[in-house]
């Protein structure tokens, strides 16, 4: 099992375990985090299911994928660290993950 | 509010929303001889399908192993011709009422209405509406200077035009609008745009001529009063500025609302319309709901449920619209009255 953190606007923290192969969005509606909505389900095809990846994450985690910028544009407060977490793949290599839950989704 | 002085159309059915389940109702109802009209707010069918999904895989339609959102809406299509559904793109069901006669009377925001004996709600996630940008008081401007729509491109000849977004509608209307105003700026938060590379060449060389301002940020504040907006601020990898602009046109995409739905005196359940399993029926007699929209114990929202929801809802709107027939069970592959109407014989 993989550990995630989510950091929510107002500082709140909340650890949850994730088996490699779901994706971040997956873990996140699994165990109930607020504020991430992903309301197409996973298809990148909608932009509510953003999130900040913590700097010490972003070279694991990777660069979004065109697909994926382009829905990006369609996110609200999108930031150098943002990524639509329905397209980041739990992996071993990513146990201690730290996220932060934008304010709003749109 | 327009002034419409045609009669309402009266038909059978209104089915309100023209996605797959939608589309698949007008089969089912066709079957029974129940002619239907469908409204949507898009201006295609497809509903999800085709406005968010057009080129993705699906893979669990029943007998398709892999189908995208537009091949199952063109294949639906392809199904229902040969019922002749009337479509009413570009049109949002306002309000939907009960007649004395027990008839339903329907008004869309364009102003058409429609006299209807059964009304199918196949709704899905909601109507389309254009996304609203997290902007404090933007609604305040919407309507006078914040516009999700052109309608008339005079309106904004001679106006500071701020255009937001990346993709094909902020390109078409840089392109479009740029002859007509006083300046215009388009803004896309990075340097890579959606849209047709045509159209993404030309608004480089308007650029490059200085007729319209490229700005790569995003928006973070409005300044105006009493619906007139004046300026927008904006955060850019060159710091803070301030655009001046009387009319601002963003794109982001659009989002799906419950809407008017909300609003019929229907019994409502977490947004969705509870319905009985045998018929999909709602809490008033003659209107039901099919497809994401309704909600039952052991709902899924697939699809194949949809037009499971469609093929039950059927039988009982026969006997709404018939109710001095019997209906006899038939199947397609062994009835030629049926076949018959499907064109195949």
């Amino acid at each position: 099992m993989v550990s995630i953190k989510f950091i929510q606007p107002d500082g709140s923290e909340q650890v949850v375990q994730a088996e490699p192969g779901v994706t971040v969005m997956e873990a996140a509606k699994m165990n109930l985090v607020p504020g991430i909505e992903a309301e197409c389900g996973g298809a990148c095809a909608c932009a509510t299911c953003h999130v900040y990846v913590d700097d010490a994450w972003r070279e694991k985690t990777g660069k979004p994928s065109e697909m994926e910028e382009d829905m990006l544009d369609f996110a609200f407060d999108v930031r150098e660290a943002s990524r639509l977490s329905c397209q980041i793949k739990v992996t071993a290599a990513l146990d201690g993950l730290v996220l932060r839950v934008p304010a709003k989704q749109f | 509010m327009p002034l419409d002085t045609a009669p309402p159309i009266e038909t059978d059915v209104v089915i309100i929303g023209a996605g797959p389940v939608g589309l698949f109702a007008v089969f089912e109802l066709g079957l029974v001889d129940i002619k239907c009209h469908l409204i949507d707010i898009l201006s295609k069918p497809g509903g999800q399908c085709s406005e968010l999904y057009p080129e993705k895989p699906i893979y669990d339609i029943p007998a398709l192993p892999i189908v995208t959102g537009q091949e199952l809406t063109d294949r639906l299509l392809e199904q229902i011709k040969p019922f002749g559904p009337t479509f009413h793109f570009g049109e949002r069901v306002d309000s939907l009422k009960r007649r004395e006669d027990g008839r339903f009377d329907l008004a869309t925001d364009a102003g058409t209405t429609f006299t209807a004996k059964v009304v199918v709600i196949a709704a899905g996630g909601g109507s389309f509406t254009p996304k609203r940008p997290p902007l404090e008081g933007i609604e305040a401007f919407e309507g006078t200077s914040v516009h999700y729509a052109v309608r008339k491109m005079e309106t904004f000849r001679g106006k500071d035009i701020l255009i937001v977004g990346g993709g094909d509608s902020a390109l078409d209307w840089t392109l479009n609008l740029a002859p007509l105003a006083k300046s215009l700026t388009l803004l896309h938060r990075r340097d890579e745009f959606r849209g047709a590379p045509a159209s993404v060449a030309h608004m480089r060389s308007l650029v490059a001529e200085g007729k319209v301002r490229l700005e790569i940020g995003q928006m973070t504040g409005l300044h105006g009063a009493g619906g007139q907006l004046e300026a927008v601020d904006i955060k850019t990898k060159d710091g803070d500025k301030r655009v001046v602009c009387n009319a601002l046109l963003p794109f982001f995409g659009l989002t799906m609302k419950l809407g008017p739905v909300a609003d019929w005196g229907l019994n409502l359940h977490e947004n969705l319309v509870p319905v009985d399993t045998e018929k999909f029926e709602t809490s008033e007699k003659g209107i039901f709901a099919i497809g994401d929209i309704n909600t039952y114990p052991g709902k899924l929202k697939l699809i194949l449920s949809g037009f499971h929801e469609a093929a039950l809802m059927a039988q009982q709107a026969h006997r709404y619209i018939y109710p001095d027939k019997k209906l006899m069970f038939q199947y397609t592959t062994s009835s030629s009255s049926l076949q018959k109407k499907l064109g195949v014989k």
